[in-house]
């Protein structure tokens, strides 16, 4: 387990002051000058030495997303643009660090800003979270008020300022060039890659965008150094995590823990255990709705890191670990998951737009056994056929759960189906 | 009961921004680079709403595009595409459940069967005194709290068909029911107590936070 000493996020829970004395006490705005004085360059090699890979889902290294922002000034301004749309099923980690940790987010904007060439940082959180965007709104003025953000940020010379701007209600969003287009005061609708936003995003200048615990994490890691971090976790996977485990266990938590814990302790020892213990597992999709769903034969060995997760042929995502016991119709909640998607299909591709509503109908009808055996191929068939043909990825994401039930609970699916032909056949006699 | 989604049967002939309101307005728009006002297009549209009593009239639209000098259909295309705009009124609690799985895994068809009980109101509608307006929700974001609902501007977690029961009662008695976990405990911890953080060392700064205070000769720790 790792230790607290290791852990980034000391005051999770909001036990403590998040306010900027209380976050300097916790170590937050501590010689930050120090930090911007090592230039560019020496900010993107640590971030790269720390191994450090985004935490919003896709898992893309952080230092090297930095480094392909333009070196030279061209006469456009950057933009650094957080992403905290939070809104994949399962996770509720950013909420915690809008609320409890917000100086960390700020101290991290700045930094960042800094290494990337951005005088202007943008937060983008999802309007649910207004009491978050409160509390975040609160350490931005305070730390203009101290003179850590605004002109000649922290005496750096470097002037910087942060703004937040509130979502209205779409999960397309936190795909980061609808978020971008949203930005931009559009319907989220994802753009075209390339070019990527790196070049071409924010009011067509070079634009990075960043996960809240990415760009969170990035002033303790400088602060500590690149080989602390990578210290833990393993290699390609290093680091700590936030991990929200929701569902079927005993005391659902969002906790800090080392990258690569096995599944299995991280349930044991922060949630309880599962409801009515392991052995009454059924299913847990450990990376948010958008990852493959796995049986408990997977969960027994299974680690969570970026690369143990896609071994195990699921993916480690947003970190939220979704747990269901035997009592779950693993189905059902497939189907629910279908729904979701067809409701956030942003309707800009065909084979998201019409696929994602298509599976969910087909989903509802082998949920009540009414499909055929030839439908589930039909089925299955069809998510490949949305995966891969659209924009952005919530084609993906869509197709992704499903193809998870079929890899691990097909023959759930066709006894479904069994049993209800007998009903029928049955009644029909 | 009336409807809530969809566009607005009613019209309201006119909307302009209060004199504070007008004021708050300017100071988001300049929040963006100039000639860039048209990303003020939601938060702007998020203020007329709130002034018009939680729904958003075309009447607020239009004056919305007037004032960042869009066209009225891309800021309607806006206000259709996000569901936190209301294009027909809604009641003055607007009860928002999620029913999204990790909630759904912890009973929220009992959260939603007890609003629906409890306001006598099918989702989607609203009661016909006005008070409560019922829709079902996709993901809030506080699954480690499920399952939850959203009253307005806050979160109710950790819910059961009893706890929810009461806070709309409440709500129907004119109280104002504590948001975020009815079951005791705190923000997303453990129900049991927190698991972690009972050993975080205290922080020693790097370097003394006021220059003038003499340096004790302690060795500079790490954070």
């Amino acid at each position: 387990m790792l230790r607290d000493e290791d852990r980034i996020f000391t005051n999770l829970y909001g036990f403590k002051d998040s306010g900027l004395e209380g976050a300097r006490s916790l170590g937050d705005w501590d010689d930050t000058k120090g930090l911007l004085a090592r230039g560019r360059e020496g900010i993107v090699e640590e971030m790269k030495e720390s191994g450090l890979r985004g935490r919003g889902g896709a898992g893309f290294g952080c230092g090297m997303k930095w480094s392909f922002m333009p070196k030279e000034a061209s006469g456009r301004p950057h933009y650094l643009v957080v992403n905290a749309d939070e809104g994949e099923p399962g996770t509720c980690k950013d909420r915690e660090i809008l609320r409890n940790e917000p100086h960390k987010l700020v101290e991290g904007c700045l930094v960042a800003g800094f290494a990337m060439g951005a005088n202007t940082a943008y937060i983008y959180v999802r309007g649910e979270f207004l009491r978050e965007a409160e509390a975040l709104q609160r350490a931005i003025d305070e730390a203009n008020e101290a003179g850590l953000i605004g002109k000649d940020a922290c005496g750096s010379g470097w002037d910087f300022d942060v703004h937040l701007h509130l979502g209205q209600g779409a999960y397309i969003c936190g795909e980061e060039t609808a978020l971008i287009e949203s930005l931009e005061g559009k319907k989220g609708q994802p753009r075209l890659k390339p070019p990527f936003p790196a070049n071409v995003g924010l009011y067509g200048c070079p634009t990075t965008v960043n996960n809240v615990e990415t760009i969170a994490v990035a002033p303790t890691i400088l602060r500590r150094g690149g080989d602390w971090f990578a210290g833990l976790g393993r290699p390609n996977n290093t680091g700590t995590k936030i991990f929200c485990i929701s569902g079927h266990v005993e005391n659902p938590c969002t906790v800090e823990e080392e990258m690569g814990i096995s599944l299995r302790e991280l349930i044991d020892k922060h949630a309880g255990g599962v409801r009515g213990g392991w052995g009454n597992l059924q299913a847990v999709i450990p990376g948010g709705s958008s990852v493959p769903v796995v049986p408990k034969s997977v969960c027994d060995t299974l680690c969570l890191d970026f690369d143990s997760c896609s071994e195990a042929k699921t993916g480690l995502g947003t970190g939220a670990v979704i747990v269901m016991d035997k009592s779950v119709d693993v189905l059902r909640a497939i189907a629910r998951l279908s729904r979701f998607y067809m409701h956030e299909s942003c309707g800009q591709c065909t084979p998201c737009r019409e696929g994602t509503g298509w599976l969910w109908r087909m989903m509802e009808r082998v949920c009540e056994g009414n499909a055929t055996l030839d439908e589930l191929d039909v089925l299955e068939e069809v998510t490949y056929q949305i995966e891969g043909h659209t924009i952005c990825a919530l084609g993906d994401a869509a197709a992704w759960p499903v193809q998870g039930l079929f890899r691990h609970f097909r023959p759930q699916m066709e006894e479904r189906i069994a049993a209800q032909q007998a009903a029928t056949a049955t009644e029909a006699a | 009961m009336t409807d809530t989604r969809g566009d607005a049967a009613q019209q309201t002939d006119d909307f302009a921004f209060t004199a504070a309101n007008l004021a708050k307005a300017k100071a988001i728009i300049a929040r963006y680079p100039k000639g860039r006002q048209a990303s003020a297009v939601m938060p702007l549209l998020d203020l007329g709403q709130r002034q018009n009593g939680g729904w958003l009239p075309p009447a607020a639209v239009e004056c919305v595009a007037e004032m960042l000098d869009m066209p009225f259909i891309r800021v309607w295309e806006v206000a259709s595409f996000y569901t936190m705009y209301n294009r027909a009124p809604v009641g003055r609690n607007h009860v928002q459940v999620c029913t999204n799985i990790s909630c759904w895994l912890r009973g929220s068809d009992d959260v939603l069967d007890a609003c629906r009980n409890t306001l006598d109101v099918e989702v989607g509608k609203t009661t016909d005194d006005g008070l409560f307006t019922l829709s079902e929700v996709e993901c809030l974001g506080a699954c480690v709290n499920a399952p939850m609902i959203m009253i307005n501007d806050d979160f109710y977690e950790d819910l059961d068909a009893g706890s929810t029961q009461a806070i709309l009662n409440a709500l129907k008695e004119g109280g104002t029911p504590t948001p975020g976990p009815q079951n005791g405990r705190r923000g997303c911890e453990s129900a049991a107590g927190p698991t972690t953080l009972s050993e975080v060392p205290e922080f020693k700064p790097k370097k003394p936070a006021k220059k003038r205070r003499p340096a004790k000769g302690k060795p500079s720790g790490g954070t």
